[in-house]
C-alpha cells in the first residue's frame, strides 16, 4: 500500500474521498491502527488516517456528553475524563498485546466503528448504547451528520447505531459525540475460588439476578487462572469466579458482605478492593491470558445460561480453552487446530444456543479466506449490501474488512 | 392508576399528506378482497368501524383508511406485505395507537396493519433474564408478567398500561427511568422484523450480540414504522431494586431548580428518575390528585433514587444537601411506599390534570442540553406571551427532556394554528441551543416539517437512502418523518465530480 493520505481537518477528509470516488479506487479508512489486525484484511492501494483528526470539540462534565473529532486519542480522552472523576463506562478494551500491531494507542472514532465493549457490558451496554451523534465522509465524498449531542433523541433514523460496529465501511467517521458517566466512588470484587464452569455459570446467573447490581461477573479456569498478576487470583491454585460491584462506599460494602453471604457455601472466598479489582479486570476486558501465544482467538456472543454448555459443546470436538466473561454472556476460545476445523466446532457450538461466534486472533492468511464474522442469514445479506450500497455505492470504504465482496 | 387521555376534540385537515393514489382507492374491493383471502377474520372495511383506527394519540389529524386488517400470525403479516408489494399498496403500521407524532395516522390510499391480535408473551427466560413477546403486549403486561419473582422491564412511557412493546420499539420509546436504564433502544436484544417485500428476518436473539453485522437492531428501533414491521420482540428484563425512596425539592425559581439538577447529575448521582414541573403544572396536578405537593413555589423536583438500601439512604442525603445549596424552599423524602406512590400520582396525572384545565393541549417533546434548562424555560414563557396561549411544563429534567404543554382551545378560530406555531418556535428553540426535535415521542408528521431545522439536504438524503435499502417501492408508512420523498433510484445516482482532484493537496508522509 503506498502512503495513505492524511486528513487534518474534516474538508480534507472529505476531499479524499471524493478524491477516491471520482478514481472509483478503494480505500482503508484508519485511526490509530490498533486494530488493523481486527476482521479481515483489506487489499487496497491507498490509505486514509484520521489520527490527525484530533482534539476533544466540547466537554462540560454536568452534560455527562463529550464531543471529539476521530481522530482523537483514546488515553487523552480517558486522561481528561479522569481528571474530572468521569469514564466511558463501556469500558473499551486494549487489544494491543493480544493482535500485536501499532504500539500507538486507539483513536475514538476507531472505538466506536468497532462497537468494542468490556466486561461492563451486561451493566452498562457496548459503545453502541454510548454513541450520541456523529459526522462523517460516506461513500459518496459527502459529509453527513446524524443524532445530537444530547442523550435523548429519536430525531430521524438512529444512524450511529448503523455505523457503530460496521468497521469502517459505511462512513469515514470524523466526530463523534457520546456519553460519559461518574467513576463510582468505590469498587470491589468478590471472588469465588474452585468452582467447575457449570457451578460458575449459576454462580454468575444468581449474581445477576440479585438485587446488588453486579457489573461484571467472570470465570476463568485454573490454568489461566494462574496467568493473572492479580495475587489473589494467580495464587489461587484453582478456577475463580469473580462478581465485581461499583458505586458509593456504604453500598459496595454492604453488597459484598450480600454476595460473600450468599457464595460462602460454595467455596472459599477472597475480595479484591480498588486497584486489585482494577487491575483484574482490566486482564479480563483486555483478554491478557490469550496475548502470549499465538492460537486462535475467538469470541463467543451467547445467551448466558449458555455459557458453560458452550464450551463443553466445543471441548467435544477440539481442544480448547475457555474464559467465560459477562455472566458467561461472552465467552472467549483459545482454540491451537487448523482454522477450518476450529470454525466449524466453535460456530456449531455457539449456534446450539443461538449465539454467534467471532475469530478475534488469527493470521492475516486465514482472515483472509476463512469467514471472521459470523455468516449472515441469507436475508440478512441481500439486506446488509444494500444498507451498505446506501451509503458507499461504489463499494470503496473498506472493501471486504467484513464480508468478502462487500 | 392514571388513565391515557387523548384529547379528542379538534380536526385538523389541511396536514400536507402525500396526495392520495386515486387509482388505488379505485381498487379498494380488490384490495379488500385480497385481504380478506388472508385474514379472513380480520378485515375491517366498514366506515364506522373504521373510526377508531382514524387517528392516533395525535388526534389533531385524522383519516379513515383505505381499509383496516388485523392479522395474528406473523405469516399472514409477511402475506399481507408481498400481497402490497406486489400490488403496489401503502401500508401503515399501527401498535395501540398512542402515539403523539401521528406515527400512526392513517392514509387515505393505505391499508392500516393493526398488531393488536399480537397479543401474546411468548416465553420468559428467567435465566437468562429475558422476555419474547409478541409486538401488541402492553408495555406494563410485561413488567406484570415479571413482577412476582422480583423483575420488571425498565422503559416506563407514561402510556404503559395502553401502549404496545412493538409500538415502543418503533418510536424508541422512553420513561421516567430511562435517566439510570436507558431507553428502549438499550432494552431490547433481539427483534423479529416482516421487511416491505414479506421477507421475514431476525436479528439479535437473547444475548448480546457482537460482530454480528450491521445493527440493523438499533436502526429499526425509533425508525416509527419505516423500515419493516415487528412481529416479535425480546427485551431484557432487570431485577427490582431493593429500596427505593422519592423526593419532592420545591424551589423558588425555575433558574434554581434548574441548577439543582445540573448539580446533582455533575455530582455522580444517577437517579433512576429526575423530573420537574413548573407552577401551572404543580397547581393543576395538586387539584386533580392531591398528591400534596407544594403549591408556593414556582418549580418542583421529583426525584427517584433505588439500589441497596445503603446505597439510597447515602444518596438521599446528597440530594438534599445539594438541593439546599441551591435554595430549595422544601425537602421532603418519601417514608413509605404509599407516600412515594403519592409523591410521583401528581407526577403520573400531570397530563391529564393538565387537560381538565384546558379544553386542549398540545404536548411538545424536545431535549436540551441540562444546562440551558434555565434559560429554555425563561424563552419559554416569553413566546408564551408572543403568542397569547399558556404552556405548562412537565419533563424528564434529569435527561433535559422537556415537554412544555401548550394550552388552547380548538373551538376558538385559529387557535390551534396559533398552538402549532408556538410550539415549532419552541422546538427550533431545542435545536439553537444544542438541543433535538424530539427525544422521545418520534417525528411521525408532527415535526416532519421542521426536520430541515436540524438537518440539512445531505444528512436527510442519508437517512432516505436507508429507507431506500429496506424499501424501494416506499411503501411503508410514506408521508411520516422526511419532509420531501424522494425517488429512491433518483436519490442512489452518484454524481461523480471527475477531474478537480484534491488528491496532490493532501498532506501525506
Ligand atoms: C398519555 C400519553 C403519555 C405518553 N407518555 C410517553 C412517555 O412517557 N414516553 C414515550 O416515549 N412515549 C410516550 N407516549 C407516546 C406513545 O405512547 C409511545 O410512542 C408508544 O411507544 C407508542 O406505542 P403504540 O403501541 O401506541 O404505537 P402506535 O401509536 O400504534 O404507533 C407508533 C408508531 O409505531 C409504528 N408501529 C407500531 N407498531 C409497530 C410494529 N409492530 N412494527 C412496526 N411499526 C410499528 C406505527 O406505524 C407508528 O409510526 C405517550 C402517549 C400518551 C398518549
Amino acid at each position: 500500500m503506498g502512503d495513505p493520505l492524511i486528513a487534518t481537518d474534516e474538508a480534507s477528509a472529505r476531499d479524499a474521498i471524493g478524491w477516491a470516488v471520482s478514481e472509483k479506487t478503494p480505500i482503508e479508512i484508519m485511526g490509530g491502527g490498533t486494530k488493523r489486525a481486527l476482521g479481515r484484511p483489506i487489499q487496497v492501494a491507498r490509505g486514509l488516517s484520521l489520527a490527525g483528526l484530533s482534539g476533544i470539540e466540547d466537554y462540560e462534565p454536568s452534560e455527562l456528553v463529550m464531543t471529539a473529532w476521530a481522530g482523537t486519542s483514546l488515553a487523552e480522552i480517558e486522561a481528561t475524563l479522569a481528571a474530572n472523576g468521569q469514564r466511558l463506562a463501556f469500558e473499551p478494551p486494549d487489544y494491543r498485546a493480544l493482535l500485536g500491531g501499532a504500539a500507538d494507542g486507539a483513536t475514538i472514532g476507531a472505538v466506536f466503528s468497532c462497537n468494542l465493549a468490556g466486561p461492563r457490558r451486561t451493566a452498562a451496554g457496548a459503545a453502541r448504547d454510548h454513541l450520541l451523534g456523529i459526522r462523517g465522509v460516506n461513500g459518496r465524498g459527502e459529509i453527513f451528520k446524524a443524532g445530537g449531542r444530547v442523550v435523548k433523541n429519536v430525531t430521524g433514523f438512529d444512524l450511529c447505531k448503523l455505523v457503530a460496529g460496521s468497521f469502517g465501511t459505511l462512513a469515514a467517521l470524523t466526530q463523534v459525540t457520546f456519553r460519559v458517566f461518574p467513576i463510582p466512588e468505590a469498587e470491589a470484587t468478590v471472588l469465588v475460588i474452585g468452582l467447575l464452569e457449570q457451578d460458575a455459570v449459576a454462580v454468575m446467573i444468581e449474581g445477576a439476578q440479585s438485587p446488588h447490581e453486579v457489573s461484571g461477573a467472570a470465570h476463568l479456569p485454573a490454568g489461566i487462572a494462574a496467568l493473572s498478576g492479580v495475587s489473589a487470583v494467580g495464587g489461587a491454585g484453582r478456577a475463580v469466579t469473580a462478581l465485581r460491584v461499583e458505586g458509593p462506599a456504604p453500598s459496595v460494602v454492604h453488597r459484598v458482605a450480600a454476595l460473600r453471604r450468599c457464595f460462602a457455601p460454595l467455596g472459599e472466598i477472597e475480595v479484591l478492593e480498588a486497584e486489585g479489582s482494577q487491575a483484574f479486570w482490566r486482564e479480563v476486558r483486555d483478554v491478557t491470558p490469550f496475548a502470549g501465544d499465538s492460537r486462535l482467538v475467538w469470541r463467543l456472543a451467547v445467551p448466558p445460561a449458555g455459557g458453560a454448555a458452550v464450551v463443553a459443546e466445543v471441548g467435544r470436538r477440539i481442544e480448547a480453552e475457555a474464559i467465560l466473561d459477562r455472566g458467561g454472556g461472552c465467552v472467549w476460545l483459545a482454540t491451537a487446530q487448523k482454522a477450518e476445523e476450529a470454525a466449524g466446532a466453535v460456530r456449531d457450538a455457539a449456534a446450539t444456543v443461538g449465539g454467534s461466534a467471532t475469530l478475534i486472533r488469527a493470521p492475516e492468511a486465514v482472515r483472509s479466506h476463512a469467514d471472521v464474522f459470523p455468516p449472515l442469514a441469507a436475508g440478512l445479506r441481500d439486506l446488509t449490501a444494500r444498507v451498505k450500497r446506501a451509503f458507499d455505492p461504489l463499494g470503496l470504504l473498506n472493501p471486504g474488512r467484513m464480508y468478502a465482496g462487500l | 392508576m392514571p388513565r391515557v387521555v387523548i384529547p379528542v376534540r379538534c380536526v385538523k385537515t389541511d396536514m400536507r399528506m402525500p396526495v392520495p393514489d386515486t387509482p388505488t382507492i379505485a381498487r379498494r374491493q380488490q384490495i379488500v378482497g385480497a385481504l380478506r383471502r388472508i385474514v379472513p377474520d380480520g378485515v375491517i372495511a366498514d366506515e364506522a368501524a373504521m373510526r377508531p383506527y382514524e387517528c392516533d394519540g395525535l388526534a389533531v389529524y385524522r383519516q379513515i383508511p383505505l381499509v383496516v386488517v388485523l392479522p395474528s400470525t406473523v405469516e399472514q403479516v409477511s402475506a399481507i406485505l408481498r400481497y402490497c408489494n406486489a400490488n403496489n399498496v401503502k401500508i401503515v403500521p399501527r401498535g395501540a395507537g398512542t402515539s403523539l407524532s401521528g406515527g400512526a395516522l392513517p392514509l387515505a390510499d393505505a391499508v392500516t396493519i393493526g398488531l393488536g391480535r399480537f397479543n401474546r408473551i411468548l416465553e420468559i427466560d428467567w435465566d437468562n433474564r429475558c422476555v419474547v413477546a409478541q409486538p401488541g403486549v402492553t408495555n406494563l403486561a410485561i413488567t406484570n408478567a415479571v413482577q412476582h419473582r422480583g423483575f420488571y422491564y425498565a422503559p416506563d412511557p407514561s402510556s404503559q398500561i395502553a401502549c404496545s412493546i412493538g409500538g415502543n420499539v418503533a418510536e424508541n420509546a422512553g420513561g421516567v427511568h430511562c435517566l439510570k436504564y436507558g431507553l428502549t433502544t438499550n432494552n431490547v436484544l433481539g427483534l423479529q422484523i416482516v421487511l416491505p417485500d414479506g421477507e421475514v428476518v431476525r436479528v439479535g436473539g437473547r444475548h448480546q450480540p457482537e460482530g454480528e453485522g450491521y445493527d440493523l437492531m438499533g436502526l429499526l428501533t425509533g425508525s416509527e414504522g419505516l423500515l419493516g414491521i415487528v412481529t416479535e420482540v425480546t427485551v431484557r428484563i432487570l431485577r427490582k431494586p431493593e429500596t427505593v425512596r422519592a423526593m419532592l425539592m420545591g424551589f423558588a425559581s425555575n433558574e434554581a431548580a434548574g441548577d439543582a439538577v445540573a448539580a446533582i447529575i455533575g455530582a455522580g448521582v444517577v437517579p433512576a428518575g429526575l423530573e420537574m414541573m413548573d407552577r401551572l403544572a404543580i397547581h393543576a396536578a395538586e387539584e386533580f390528585v392531591h398528591a400534596g405537593y407544594p403549591l408556593d413555589v414556582e418549580a418542583l423536583l421529583i426525584a427517584e433514587l433505588d439500589g441497596p438500601q445503603a446505597e439510597v439512604d447515602y444518596l438521599v442525603e446528597r440530594v438534599a444537601a445539594i438541593a439546599a445549596r441551591c435554595g430549595a424552599a422544601c425537602v421532603r423524602v418519601s417514608a413509605s411506599e404509599d407516600e412515594r406512590l403519592r409523591f410521583w400520582a401528581g407526577r403520573k396525572a400531570a397530563f391529564p390534570a393538565v387537560g381538565r384545565i384546558s379544553p386542549d393541549y398540545l404536548c411538545m417533546d424536545g431535549t436540551i442540553p441540562r444546562r440551558r434548562l434555565a434559560e429554555v424555560l425563561a424563552r419559554i414563557r416569553a413566546l408564551s406571551e408572543k403568542h397569547g396561549l399558556r404552556v405548562a411544563n412537565v419533563f424528564h429534567a434529569g435527561d433535559g427532556n422537556l415537554h412544555p404543554l401548550i394550552l388552547f382551545d380548538a373551538n376558538r378560530p385559529g387557535e390551534l394554528e396559533r398552538a402549532e406555531e408556538f410550539g415549532a418556535d419552541i422546538l427550533r428553540l431545542c435545536v439553537e441551543v444544542g438541543g433535538v426535535l424530539t427525544g422521545e415521542h418520534g417525528v411521525g408528521v408532527e415535526k416532519r416539517d421542521l426536520m430541515p431545522v436540524m438537518f440539512d439536504e445531505v444528512d436527510l438524503e442519508q437517512q432516505q437512502r436507508v429507507k431506500c435499502a429496506f424499501d424501494a417501492g416506499g411503501l411503508l408508512n410514506p408521508g411520516k418523518v422526511f419532509p420531501t420523498l424522494h425517488n429512491c433510484a433518483e436519490m442512489g445516482r452518484l454524481r461523480v465530480s471527475g477531474g478537480q482532484l484534491p488528491f496532490p493537496d493532501l498532506p501525506r508522509f
